[in-house]
């Protein structure tokens, strides 16, 4: 046994400690399993042990669910295809048996928790006949694995609902939401609080006192379902009938994990524990061989954490966090900055031309922050933040800061003169970061005199929101100005991709693409309301149309209009900008004046402007839905595989997180590049070659692609040259 | 068969009966009543009215949309034995939801078509007071993964699915059952449907209701418009099943919710029996023949928008009969919705003049096993009183279907 440490104390009662070498955090692999499985053999079998504490050896926390890697490995076959389901049911199953040996070993178990305990940590936790809890506001506990394309899979979903009832346990389940402790305590998912740090002693003691509570509630005859459960039972009818139309809203059809386990819970309730556990592994097994949950693990888990642990940072570039930051315009975005450097410990000098902007962006850090009173924010603690930032209008007042992010007007020589300005107090060494969405960072890098020190550092509005940061180098940026800037985003813990120079970066450029295309189908007299049905069954959060409202038909329209003056000749123009044009001259910009795409009665819901159907006249043909969405999706698809071959983007890693958390790209996908892996580029080429030839160059594929489509490559795993050879 | 030729397929209709219709409600008056007793005095009434041997009734086929509690174990069946129908007489309960009535007549047609039945009773029950909707649950809503695949949504959103689909509105829907309203009363006054009513008797003897008593024939414009939509919180709100219909007409930008209790079909508590025979059964027993039936039919159509099934079932049965929208006099289609028959009448380009000319379940109530069998009486009635030949009558059914019938005087 290296994963558990067992010891028995004068009482009989033994003690399950767990603590899995090499891991920061208790997780499930196949030695905890087979420790696991020695261990209730002895339990049971050995008549001097009386009953069984669990706990945890880590001070990370109790447990968190299946360790990853061996996850992967189940759900790989002979010759690396991915297994059918009835192929990894058994594997899947071993988990749920082994849960269910310990709920019916014969012996009271108790289970001490401390520290996190959430996916198959809680499912254990649910195993034992008792769950003592010492009393955290850190800890959390509970089964978030939906949000991560799976289903509580160690037998949750079959022992939560028993516990708190079917309807209150699928809330919990179906958006992965987990319990504080006095939550669960409440709710009687944990037996009791105890002080922190006193849980196994207490459950030791618990165990003394019950020797004979061995046995599970669903395991005695005549147990009910909190609140009831079966066909004839018309508040679990109605529970059934409602929960799918309530995910269906949020997932449009695109998960399959909050589908399986609705079918789980709904056939797994009314039968005993034995045979209830083998529909949920069934289920299981569906959701695992699907590839949905594996794209979905590796961009939202495995490759989102790996950014934040500094994938892209310079390895030999020593720590540079930023503790005291130099704000440039105390605008929307430089207000949203300073309020999240601020919550993250730094001293910020909120600098605007104008007093009175500097003081209204203060006002900003103190709105957001007073929202969060009462949500882990005290009074003293606003106080203490409130106090680190510093409005100003004085150049002066920059002096000693170490990174400097400029958010000011989005005009290339305003931008120059505060950067120079900036560079007369601080000195070209101190890194220089700025907050442009559109602007060339190489050509703002000429402003500062060491232009290796100069970088992109894109944020998304609203920043106290927005997880994404997008860090753009320009052509001469150097690899202390990643580190600055990657340190930066991991202080405010934010996720941060990290790509090259290009007109609208990385996530400008291919979102702008979703909302040129939806316009571009309006132009073509498509239904506006399919248009937006297809965004948003597409998996995109609202549709084209909609989105385009948000961040303005006028800055559509003067980015085009600014890629055109700089381009020339060389601007290629598209179908949307003359529609685009047109809207702004009708005075439709957008949400903001309560007229764009759509109407903003006062008071009332947002609707499609109807006068869009005379501007243009509706096609005799319709096109069915899921063309719509084919163009939507590889409109996108196609911009970012061309910002993969000009090389704005390094990795697909920061392709598929960047479009994610950038601009909510699909996320059941595990964005565009997986994607496009997954359905095979010798199919994005053929999709995309046909809408060319119906709808234009712009989804002509590139040459990469179809080289990559020849040699059977994928963005993720390249096998090209193993095909070449 | 001895090499004769084969009789050619005929079936008639000798009788049609059905119960008034009470609230069904805690006060409706038939909320005492249990449904079997519906079910057993409609089985009477034919026998008495006919005079029949019962042991010449070769099967009696009751629809019933929740054949649990008190209409569960085959209803058809027991109400055989409690009407004292010959034992030898089987009985078999059925469900196509809001058209088992005359799809139990259907199939009674169908069994004297084919020889099996020389007289058959097809007929159905509901007291939707005492057994409410839904009792008996089922897959289709409450097995997500069934709910899933099947795009489940209530009826009322389906039909408000199809009056945003045809652009049918609030005030074209108020209009119809105004309308409606007024037709029923004027045919109540006339003593339109004396001939098939049989008033509901009480264990003492005594008539506890002789009338639809669901009627509002003061219901006007403005006091429709007082009502609020039934279907908004559940589409919009909780649980939201609009997003489902959206995902299924996504050429829809938001359903527009316009039926609420004065303009969808009334719950009421009823019964109903129509006795079908050969030629011979008839001779018999000195029956006339009311009405010869020409043609059955039952299709499937898209299950969320639901209730669209009429049109095409009226195709099939026009084809099936050899006849043209044109050989039809008398139009019925049951009033489950306002949009239900106002599209009908858009997709058939029929004239509200020749349809429902006497109402329908948005006065009268519509006691969904029952109804079938009742709209099909009503247009018998209404085909002798007037002296038309033919009528083409039809329901909407859940989970997309629809189930009709041609019939033509003899």
């Amino acid at each position: 046994m290296n994963t558990i440490r067992f010891d028995i104390n004068a009482d009989g009662i033994a003690t399950l400690t767990i603590d899995v070498p090499d891991q920061s955090m208790n997780v499930i692999g196949p030695d905890f399993l087979a420790d696991l499985d020695a261990a209730i053999t002895r339990i049971s079998s050995e008549e001097a042990i009386k009953g069984a504490v669990i706990a945890s050896g880590k001070d990370s926390g109790f447990m968190a669910g299946m360790d990853l890697k061996y996850f992967g490995s189940m759900l790989v076959s002979d010759g690396g295809k991915r297994p059918a389901p009835a192929d990894i049911f058994d594997k899947v199953f071993v988990l749920n048996q082994l849960f269910r040996r310990l709920e019916t070993c014969g012996k009271p178990i108790a289970c001490a928790i401390e520290g996190t305990c959430v996916g198959g940590g809680f499912e254990l936790a649910l195993a034992c006949h008792r769950r003592i809890v010492g009393d955290s506001p850190k800890t959390q506990l509970g089964l978030p694995e939906i949000l991560i394309g799976l289903f509580p899979g160690g037998g949750g979903s079959q022992r939560l609902p028993r516990i708190m009832g079917v309807q209150a346990s699928l809330m919990y389940m179906l958006q992965g939401k987990l319990f504080r402790p006095a939550e669960a305590a409440m709710l009687k998912i944990v037996d009791s609080l105890v002080p922190q740090g006193t849980a196994v002693e207490a459950a030791r003691e618990w165990v003394k006192a019950n020797p004979n509570a061995s046995v599970q509630p669903w395991d005695v005859k005549g147990y009910k379902v909190p609140g009831g459960a079966g066909g004839f039972n018309p508040a679990f009818v109605q529970t059934m009938a409602g929960a799918l139309p309530m995910t269906l809203k949020q997932t449009q059809r695109n998960m399959n994990a909050p589908i399986a386990l609705l079918s789980a819970v709904y056939e797994g309730i009314i039968l005993p524990m034995d045979r209830a556990i083998r529909i949920e592994s069934k289920y299981f097994a569906k959701v695992a061989a699907d590839p949905q949950a594996a794209n979905m693990i590796r961009s939202l888990f495995v490759n989102k954490q790996a950014a934040e642990r500094g994938a892209r940072r310079p390895k030999d570039q020593p720590k540079a966090p930023t503790r005291k930051l130099a704000m440039l315009g105390a605008g929307m975005m430089g207000a949203g900055i300073a309020t999240v450097a601020a919550q993250a410990g730094m001293e910020v000098v909120l600098f605007d031309r104008d007093q009175t902007y500097a003081e209204k962006g203060k006002a900003h850090v103190e709105e957001v922050l007073k929202k969060r009173l009462g949500r882990g924010m005290t009074p003293e603690k606003m106080a203490e933040t409130l106090a680190r930032v510093t409005p100003t209008t004085d150049y002066a007042a920059l002096v000693g800061a170490d990174f400097v992010i400029e958010a000011v007007f989005e005009d290339v020589a305003i931008k120059a003169e505060v950067t120079k300005k900036v560079e007369e107090i601080l000195g070209a060494d101190t890194i220089f970061g700025s907050n442009t969405s559109t602007l060339p960072i190489t050509k703002l890098a000429k402003a500062w005199s060491k232009p290796e020190n100069f970088i992109g550092i894109h944020f998304f509005s609203p920043v106290e929101k927005m997880p994404l940061v997008e860090v753009i180098l320009g052509k001469e940026t150097g690899p202390a100005a990643i580190a600055k800037a990657l340190d930066f985003v991991a202080q405010i813990k934010k996720t941060p991709i990290v790509v090259n120079d290009s007109r609208g970066f990385y996530t400008s450029r291919c979102f702008g693409t979703y909302v040129q295309e939806g316009v571009e189908m309006v132009a073509e007299g498509i239904n506006p309301a399919l248009i937006e049905n297809a965004g948003r069954q597409l998996g995109m959060p609202v549709g084209p149309l909609a989105v385009g409202d948000e961040v303005s038909i006028e800055l559509g329209h003067k980015i085009v209009m600014a890629a055109q003056k700089e381009l020339g000749d060389a601007y290629v123009a598209q179908p949307s900008d003359a529609v685009m044009a047109r809207m702004v001259e009708l005075g439709r910009l957008g949400r903001k004046s309560a007229r764009g795409w759509y109407d903003y009665p006062e008071g009332g819901r947002k609707h499609l402007w109807p006068g869009l159907t005379e501007m243009f006249p509706r096609a005799a043909v319709q096109p069915n839905v899921e063309e719509v969405k084919e163009r939507l999706l590889y409109r996108q698809l196609i911009e970012c595989a061309r910002c993969f071959e000009e090389g704005v983007l390094e990795t697909p890693e920061d392709g598929d997180i960047g479009a994610i958390f950038g601009w909510g790209f699909a996320p059941y996908t595990g964005g565009p590049f997986a994607h496009m892996d997954m359905v095979g580029i010798g199919h994005v080429v053929a999709v995309l070659e046909r809408l060319a030839e119906r709808h234009g160059d712009r989804f002509a594929p590139t040459v990469q692609l179809q080289d990559m489509a020849a040699s059977g490559a994928t963005f993720y795993h390249p096998v090209s040259s193993r095909a070449a050879a | 068969m001895g090499g004769e030729e084969w009789i050619a397929m005929e079936a008639f209709i000798y009788d049609a009966v059905r119960t008034p219709r009470g609230r069904g409600k805690a006060d409706g008056s038939l909320h005492e009543i249990t449904p079997i007793q519906l079910a057993t005095q409609m089985l009477e009434a034919v026998r008495d009215r006919t005079q029949i041997d019962t042991a010449d009734v070769d099967d009696v086929i009751l629809g019933c949309v929740s054949p649990v509690g008190e209409q569960g174990a085959d209803i058809a069946r027991v109400a055989v034995l409690n009407a004292d129908y010959a034992q030898t007489v089987p009985g078999v309960q059925i469900n196509r939801f809001c058209a088992s009535g005359l799809e139990a007549v259907n199939m009674a047609a169908a069994k004297v078509y084919s020889g099996e039945a020389g007289l058959a009773i097809g007929g159905g029950v509901e007291s939707m007071s005492r057994v409410p909707m839904a009792s008996d649950g089922g897959a289709w809503a409450m097995d997500p993964a069934v709910a899933y695949k099947t795009y489940f949504a209530p009826q009322g959103i389906g039909a408000d699915v199809i009056a945003t689909k045809f652009g049918i509105s609030r005030d074209d829907a108020d209009a119809y059952a105004v309308e409606s309203q007024k037709r029923a009363k004027a045919a109540w006054d006339e003593g339109r449907f004396a001939k098939s009513i049989v008033p509901v008797k009480d264990v003492i003897g005594q008539v506890v209701l002789d009338h639809d008593e669901h009627m509002r024939p003061d219901a006007t414009m403005q006091s429709l418009a007082a009502l609020n939509p039934s279907f908004t919180a559940l589409g919009e709100e909780m649980p939201g099943f609009d997003a489902v219909a959206l995902l299924r007409y996504p050429e829809l930008e938001k359903i527009n919710h316009i039926h609420h209790a004065g303009n969808s079909s009334g719950i009421v508590d009823g019964a109903a029996a129509v006795l079908v025979g050969n030629r011979e059964m008839g001779e018999k027993y000195g029956l006339k023949p009311r009405a010869r039936i020409r043609a059955m039919a039952s299709i499937g159509s898209e299950p969320l928008i639901m209730l669209t099934g009429p049109e095409f079932v009226a195709g099939k049965l026009l084809s099936r009969a050899g006849m043209s929208k044109s050989d039809i006099d008398l139009w019925e289609l049951n009033e489950a919705f306002a949009s239900v028959v106002l599209r009908y009448m858009q997709a058939m380009d029929l004239d509200h003049g020749r349809i429902n000319v006497n109402g329908g379940a948005i006065a009268m109530g519509h006691p969904l096993g029952a109804t079938g069998a009742m709209v099909l009486g009503t247009a018998l009635d209404e085909l002798e009183r007037t002296a038309k030949g033919t009528a083409l009558i039809n329901l909407c059914v859940g989970a997309g279907m629809g189930t009709g019938i041609i019939i033509e005087r003899v």
